[in-house]
């Protein structure tokens, strides 16, 4: 195999885990956040260094990763957008906010913008309903959003 | 008002071990637990009347008892914080405020199972609750609540906490299992029951975090204590209320278990509709639970009475519509999440959601016939009960109770080819 991709701390902090498992693909999960972490999303060479290390086929790799939403199988922008419209958000105004990033960035939903700065999503019920309209910005939430707010928070990211 | 037990809490300052130590009689319920046998905590939990709280409502103590004395492999005790269900946010309060219950639930479950090994399976996007919880679960072990032979009792126990990465169907606890073993988090075949085979192949509780976190409570004042919290039979403690959409206060509540009706928590809780408008709709129970008209409020809202309603308390995540918004609008948002989430094992589900966004979508966008609304009631029909796992009832129970209850905002809209009211 090529030259490896993911760091140190990617090796120790697996290590860290296995004791925590009785068995090595449970390490999976675990590993595909911590090697987003690192690399921002996961190309094929990472899903396929994954594999080697805990010991299963890559392409069991990318069935697992591919189930989930957060893992991305394709590159994203430095600021990730996750707008929730879940019901919660509708109701309180969410697609509104959709419409205003499309507006703004000039992408539309599920795009990068060219300069890779933005992606922009919709996304399913975060769990914050109480202070909707809500979204994530790459890891963190930001809530009780309106119009306002979410230009401050977008002209802010450098 | 009646007692609460988490509310008073919810607050930055109650976080720390030392908080929990001195204002919440700290690991007390665990050391009084482990001075108990397996069998007596059980019936504890059993007298207590304590009923899970993820949604399905099944009561704790029973489920316990089907953990076999014997196993030959580990057990396991497996905390459901995947907290997806759309409209619901109480766990998130309870892992952030008041980490330390969870991990004395769960310790004390652990001891009553007869299992030294847990894990939270807490959803991905909770990354800020995740790192929340390992600090709290750090705090245990250097104080000797987690790790061997704990308070020199001899039981040992390990804490884990393992992160979802977005898949609603792994709230559902045999996806859950499978995602925790680094799968797809696609439901299983049931029986065996996470109880005989579990995680890894072990028996295992699944219980979702609020369920667990009643479990201090329940040992400090005993099963009676608690049960009688609750207003009606069978149903025991208080419930942690998630109110959401049109309603002046949105948040999380805390009340007696059958304390209130759906209106009183509305106008007491909620304080009233978003601008004093008139109520359109409530979803009582999680986005799965069918919708409620606005004269059917005057509910006790707690499992039995809904359930005798023809809907479900779920999460108790309470969802508030008011009159302008545009029902087609709502149901076609709830359908577009349920074909999403739909892990697609089985043709009913995968196929049907597909079918019934398709066709509400056809209708929003204009297009609707009138032998549309009979057409989704028949799809409804055949996916409803004829899945794996509950993803199939979740998203036809919304379906046939919007056609159903708002046949004439349906019929209108068909006709006028679009939508007379405000969309908001």
């Amino acid at each position: 195999m090529a030259s490896k991709i993911l760091s140190q701390k990617f090796y120790a902090e697996m290590e860290k885990l296995i004791p925590r498992y009785p068995t090595r693909v449970a390490l999976l999960l675990p590993a595909l956040h911590q090697a987003q972490e690192e690399t921002g999303w996961l190309p094929p060479e990472v899903l396929e260094e994954i594999g080697a290390y805990i010991g299963i086929h890559p392409a069991q790799v990318r069935e697992v990763a591919s189930f989930y939403t957060m893992y991305n199988l394709t590159p994203v922008g430095k600021y990730h957008v996750k707008i929730c419209t879940n019901v919660a958000c509708c109701l309180r105004g969410a697609n509104e906010l959709v419409e205003q990033v499309e507006r703004k960035l000039n992408i539309q939903c599920g795009e990068t913008t060219r300069d890779r700065k933005f992606t922009l999503m919709e996304e399913e019920c975060l769990g914050a309903c109480g202070t909707a309209p809500a979204m994530m910005l790459n890891d963190d939430y930001y809530e009780n959003l309106d119009s306002k707010k979410l230009d401050q928070i977008l002209e802010s990211l450098e | 008002m009646s007692e609460t037990l988490y509310i008073q809490h919810f607050n930055e300052q109650a976080r720390p071990l030392s908080y929990y130590l001195e204002k919440m009689a700290g690991y007390s319920a665990l050391k009084k637990a482990l001075g108990m046998s397996a069998d007596d905590i059980i019936t504890e939990v059993k007298k207590s009347n304590l009923r899970g709280r993820g949604g399905a409502g099944f009561p704790t103590g029973m489920k316990w008892g089907f953990i076999p004395k014997q196993s030959s492999k580990p057990k396991y005790v497996v905390c459901n914080a995947d907290e997806s269900e759309p409209g619901t946010f109480k766990d998130r309060d309870l892992m952030r405020y008041t980490p330390h219950l969870l991990i004395e639930g769960m310790l004390i479950a652990g001891h009553a199972i007869g299992s030294s090994i847990g894990y939270i399976y807490i959803r991905g996007e909770y990354t800020r609750e995740a790192k929340l919880l390992n600090a709290a679960i750090e705090e245990a072990y250097k104080a000797g609540y987690l790790g061997k032979n704990i308070l020199g009792s001899g039981f040992n126990f390990d804490l884990t906490v393992h992160r979802g990465a977005g898949a609603y169907i792994c709230g559902e606890e045999t996806g859950l299992l499978n995602s925790l073993e680094g799968r797809r988090g696609e439901p299983r075949v049931k029986p065996p029951f996470p109880a005989q085979a579990g995680a890894f192949g072990g028996p295992t509780v699944v219980n979702n975090v609020e369920t667990l976190t009643n479990i201090p409570f329940i040992l400090n004042n005993g099963g009676d204590w608690f049960a009688k919290l609750g207003k009606l039979e069978k149903s025991g403690g208080t419930r942690l209320i998630s109110i959401s959409g049109h309603v002046k206060k949105p948040g999380v509540y805390e009340i007696a278990a059958g304390s209130m009706t759906i209106r009183q928590i509305i106008d007491q809780l909620g304080g009233g509709i978003l601008g004093d408008k008139k109520l359109k709709a409530v979803i009582p129970g999680g986005s799965s639970a069918p919708v409620l008209t606005a004269d059917e409020i005057d509910v006790v809202y707690d499992i039995e009475p809904l359930m005798k309603i023809g809907t479900m308390m779920g999460s108790a995540a309470m969802m508030v519509v008011s009159e302008d918004y545009c029902v087609v609008r709502l149901i076609q948002r709830i359908t577009k999440f349920y074909e999403h989430e739909s892990c697609g094992q089985c043709t009913p589900c995968r196929e049907g959601c597909k079918w019934m966004e398709d066709v509400i979508h056809r209708i929003l966008e204009g297009h609707g016939r009138e032998q549309d609304l009979n057409l989704l009631l028949n799809i409804a029909d055949n996916i409803s009960g004829k899945t794996l796992c509950a993803l199939g009832d979740a998203a036809a129970g919304p379906v046939t109770s919007f056609v159903k209850k708002f046949r004439a905002d349906f019929e209108a809209y068909i006709r006028s080819g679009k939508n007379a009211q405000v969309h908001h």
